[in-house]
């Protein structure tokens, strides 16, 4: 019986670092293992002993993509622990500076990281020689993301105008509003790029996927919500550990998240589209109708046409919200600390970020536990892995090995978050 | 001199004053060791009252300034081998950059990806000058290292008398 081996040993286009290692033997797919050799970072254990109010700062370092993520669902953990409410205008600019995370990050990886896969180029290099529209605009929208970035969170990358009760300082009325010209471009610009990515060639797949986001009875998931899945699951954010746990493998530094009875869940674009799709707006909907996007859309292959769905959805969200902008006054509400327990979860560009605190009388983290997306779905990229694999056993090595970072680039992983790509290795005997 | 003269000569001096106007971007990483050294020196030229900034983002961001400004020198920690503080320098607008040199980026998009994106988006300034700086130690860390540090203060040093 023939056996063939795939190693991928650095992983491309992907945030991070980690690798592949594929074994069949004939028709079985005998081993498949997504790597993550990225040191661990050791967050968790940083943030003992300091001040909760630290935590929003520290833990946006975990990520230079979607610091964002990391900062509100820390400080949604800390303002639980202690009875902090939320004023509507503070809640506002959160979901504000949340949208331009989700255009820049999106923007990045469905134009510059995913698209070379459908074009057959390496990267946006080439790209810009054959499609310079296309990245202009690519850029011009990510620029756009990092522009509401700045304008709130004092910069573009790891913000700190951000902390727990809402910000240092409210940003300027005029400065808000200035963001209004380029957002209802956005909006057509988002639109543009999704049906150009409709047009690409998409390997037929279809995954059976337990799919898990935030769910929200008025808007479309963010930064609010309880969490919800594809098989009838809703609890609140405090319930997160009831129903999932994390398990330490050998290949991996970056844990595994499963649900409690083992299985593995999708979160990202995919779940919170499939959960949420009635609150995406007319215009997006016919976005997704003139894409094709199904209206639970399986096939992770598809999964750049959802994330510009949601691009396009954020540069709408975000023109409401700058549109109606009033500045908080006072920026932050009031913090007491206390000693207790505080849960956060928010929905990063790449799926549910979930951060729990203990925290101590005098306001310091006592112990922390940080679920990011990736290590989420991790379990689900190796059994879509054996599923793609299965089907396209029949191409050469090299194919192979390409249709296997592809399948790991659908979900956009961020190693360095679950940590924090890819060497594939295939051995085939 | 005559008042039509004057303003011509005015308007000539002015012309070659925006012209000339250079900015300095420090691409790189402080946190980095050298690969902090761009942002060492630009932060200094700044203080010194240079048009100068610092990059710590990706270099897709790059690209757009390139379209916004008329002459620019961009300054990076190289990785090549060769002796820690060795300084090389590309006139980036005849030549293309060695991608492998300048490659201390997250995402796999640093300072070269961007300046040859820009070149076939046709958004490169008129002037673009590249300097490299080789580093020694890029662990995270703080500060300096030495011989790149000496290297770093004599490219100040050299910037800032061009430009005055």
């Amino acid at each position: 019986m023939s056996e063939r081996t795939i190693t991928v040993n650095a992983l491309a286009r992907v945030e991070g670092e980690g690798a592949l290692h594929v074994r069949l033997r004939g028709d079985d797919v005998e081993i498949v293992e997504f790597r993550i050799f990225e040191p661990p970072r050791f967050f968790e254990g940083l943030l003992q002993g300091r001040e909760a109010t630290e935590a929003p700062d520290i833990t946006s370092r975990i990520c230079g993509i979607c610091p964002v993520a990391y900062i509100t669902s820390a400080c949604q953990a800390v303002e639980q622990a202690w009875g902090t409410d939320i004023p509507p205008e503070i809640a506002a600019l959160r979901r504000l500076i949340y949208c331009g995370e989700w255009i820049q990050s999106h923007v990045l990886h469905a134009a510059m990281l995913h698209a070379p896969d459908y074009l057959g180029l390496r990267d946006i290099i080439e790209i810009s020689e054959v499609e310079p529209e296309l990245v202009t605009t690519a850029l011009r929208l990510k620029k756009l993301g990092n522009d509401i970035m700045e304008v709130i969170g004092g910069r573009a990358v790891h913000p700190v105008n951000t902390r727990v009760g809402g910000f240092f300082r409210a940003p300027d009325r005029a400065a808000i509003s200035a963001l209004l010209p380029e957002l209802e471009w956005g909006i057509g610009a988002a639109r543009t790029l999704a049906l150009r990515f409709a047009e690409f060639d998409f390997p037929d797949d279809r995954g059976d996927y337990t799919f898990v986001a935030m769910v929200h009875p008025q808007v479309y998931p963010i930064e609010a919500g309880r969490i919800g899945s594809s098989r009838g699951l809703d609890i609140p954010v405090s319930d997160f550990h009831d129903h999932f746990t994390e398990e330490q493998v050998v290949r991996s530094t970056a844990l595994h998240g499963r649900m409690r009875d083992g299985a593995a869940y999708l979160v990202g674009p995919l779940a919170r589209y499939a959960l949420n799709r009635d609150h995406l707006g007319p215009t997006v909907l016919k976005t997704a109708q003139d894409c094709g996007v199904a209206e639970v859309e399986c096939n992770p292959f598809r999964s750049i046409l959802v994330r510009m769905l949601e691009v396009q959805y954020a540069c709408e969200e975000a023109l409401r919200l700058a549109g109606a902008y009033v500045p908080p006054d006072p920026p932050a509400a009031e913090v007491h600390p206390r000693a207790g327990i505080g849960q956060g979860c928010t929905e990063a560009p790449r799926g549910i970020c979930h951060h729990r605190y203990r925290i101590d009388a005098k306001g310091r983290i006592v112990s922390a536990t940080i679920v990011p997306p990736t290590s989420q779905n991790q379990p689900q990229i190796e059994a879509d892995l054996k599923r793609v694999i299965r089907a396209s056993r029949g191409l050469d090595d090299t194919a192979l090995r390409l249709r296997c970072e592809q399948v790991i680039r659908n979900h956009d992983p961020c190693i360095s978050c679950a940590t924090h790509f890819l060497d594939l290795s295939v051995d085939r005997g | 001199m005559t008042p039509a003269s004057l303003v011509r000569r005015i308007s000539s001096t002015c012309r070659w004053i925006v012209a000339d106007r250079r900015l300095v971007i420090g691409f790189g990483n402080a946190m980095r060791r050298d690969d902090g050294v761009g942002p060492w020196i630009a932060t200094r030229l700044a203080d010194g009252g240079l048009r100068a900034r610092v990059w710590s983002a990706d270099g897709m961001g790059l690209i757009w300034i390139f379209g916004t400004e008329t002459n620019l020198t961009l300054i990076d920690a190289t990785r090549s081998g060769s002796a820690p503080g060795s300084i090389v320098r590309f006139d980036a607008i005849k030549t293309s950059l060695p991608r492998p040199l300048f490659h201390n980026s997250t995402h796999e998009f640093g300072l070269a990806e961007a300046v040859e994106t820009a070149r076939r988006l046709g958004r490169l300034p008129d002037r673009l000058e590249v300097i490299g700086i080789e580093g020694a130690d890029f662990t995270a860390r703080a500060g300096l290292s030495a011989e790149v540090a000496r290297a770093a203060s004599a490219v100040v040093a050299e910037l800032t008398q061009a430009v005055r």
